[in-house]
């Protein structure tokens, strides 16, 4: 699958307001976003930044989804737990999950935050679906399952290289 | 000027059908006790997200007036929502700052802007208007301003209050968090009512 797909994908969940920091490996997804006149992307300063611009869309009615890297997830954590899941705020969080694959390049800052990312959000309660190769919808579908569900935050993980 | 007056004094101000978001701690307090509303987000935790989210409602809602208020403790924690706010300039939200230059919910520990001036940072920002006041006849004035048809902002309002509070003993906001949100939405038709 490619990113095209994928984003359509987002758009056919209902996805109509966005938010974040850029990484590398969502690149080609954000150039959807950016080029899209009828998604809102707004270009936030910090991480959790975007978890408030997210929350202020969310309750006027839209759909948000925050794009970050895991490193800066770490700084959302206060955000999500006392913001996010207490005023049942559902934020699709799609994260670009650093320090894969292990064996390349990717650097040692990014290793720690690699391995703490998917526990982190466990102890918080935060659902986590992994992006596959085979079926990178299935995670999309998973979250907004969850999201409609539950109305807490779910993470979508993406590792670099999935879409072809 | 006391932190409760400068808050009675926007409560009473208000454009018709505005949306609040209040910061943590004493502020969405004293709010509560002045007089509570469906269409105020009492933020109870996430110290300086208040500005964020009232971004995300101006964009999302522009013939909405937002209003944020906050305290100078709040902004200091996300000075970064100063660019991104100008930058994306919504002309309907205003942007309100209790700056008794302490973190006074937690002591009265003396903050930054004991000598930095937030307004030339939100002028420098690009924010279309910035006023700043220390006295209620003041606050009036400039509330008229930035409530002005059609709205200029934008606006961001330096509101220099005292340190301390209405009451001793200022209670908690007694309203469940997801109910908050959840009454918020419905006042202004984000759910439908059930």
């Amino acid at each position: 699958m490619r990113e095209e797909e994928f984003y359509l994908a987002l758009k056919a969940c209902g996805i109509d307001f966005a938010t974040g920091i850029p990484c590398t490996v969502q690149k080609r997804i954000l150039e959807f976003f950016l080029a899209d006149a009828g998604m809102w992307y707004v270009q936030a300063a910090r991480e959790e930044e975007a978890i408030g611009i997210a929350t202020g869309a969310y309750l006027a009615g839209k759909k948000p989804i925050v794009l970050m890297q895991n490193s800066g997830l770490a700084g959302c954590i206060n955000a999500i737990a006392s913001l996010c899941i207490p005023y049942r705020i559902p934020l699709l969080l799609l994260v670009a999950w650093r320090g894969y694959p292990k064996d390349t390049s990717e650097p040692p800052y990014h290793h720690v935050m690699r391995r703490c990312t998917v526990p982190v959000m466990e102890e918080l309660g935060v659902p986590v679906h992994i992006v596959q190769r085979e079926d990178p919808t299935l995670a999309l579908s998973h979250s907004m399952e969850e999201l409609a569900r539950r109305r807490i935050p779910a993470v979508i993980l993406l590792r670099r290289g999935i879409f072809e | 000027m006391k932190r409760y007056e400068a808050i009675r004094e926007v409560m009473t101000s208000l454009p018709r059908n505005a949306l609040v978001v209040t910061s943590a701690g004493h502020i969405s307090r004293e709010v509560h006790l002045i007089g509570d509303s469906s269409r105020i987000f009492y933020m109870m935790g996430s110290l300086g997200l208040a500005s964020s989210t009232g971004l995300g409602l101006a964009l999302a809602l522009p013939e909405s007036a937002i209003v944020v208020m906050e305290g100078d403790g709040s902004i200091l924690l996300n000075l970064g929502s100063l660019a991104t706010v100008a930058h994306y300039s919504p002309r309907n939200l205003t942007h309100l700052v209790l700056d008794n230059a302490a973190y006074d919910s937690t002591g009265g520990q003396p903050s930054s802007t004991t000598t930095v001036p937030l307004n030339r940072i939100a002028e420098g920002a690009g924010y279309a208007l910035v006023l700043r006041a220390s006295s209620r006849e003041a606050l009036k004035n400039a509330l008229q301003k930035v409530w002005g048809e059609p709205f200029p902002g934008p606006s961001f309002v330096l509101v220099e209050v005292e340190r301390g509070s209405m009451r001793e003993r200022l209670p908690r906001v007694p309203r469940d968090p997801g109910e908050i949100a959840f009454s918020f939405m419905r006042s202004l038709g984000s759910v439908s009512p059930s």
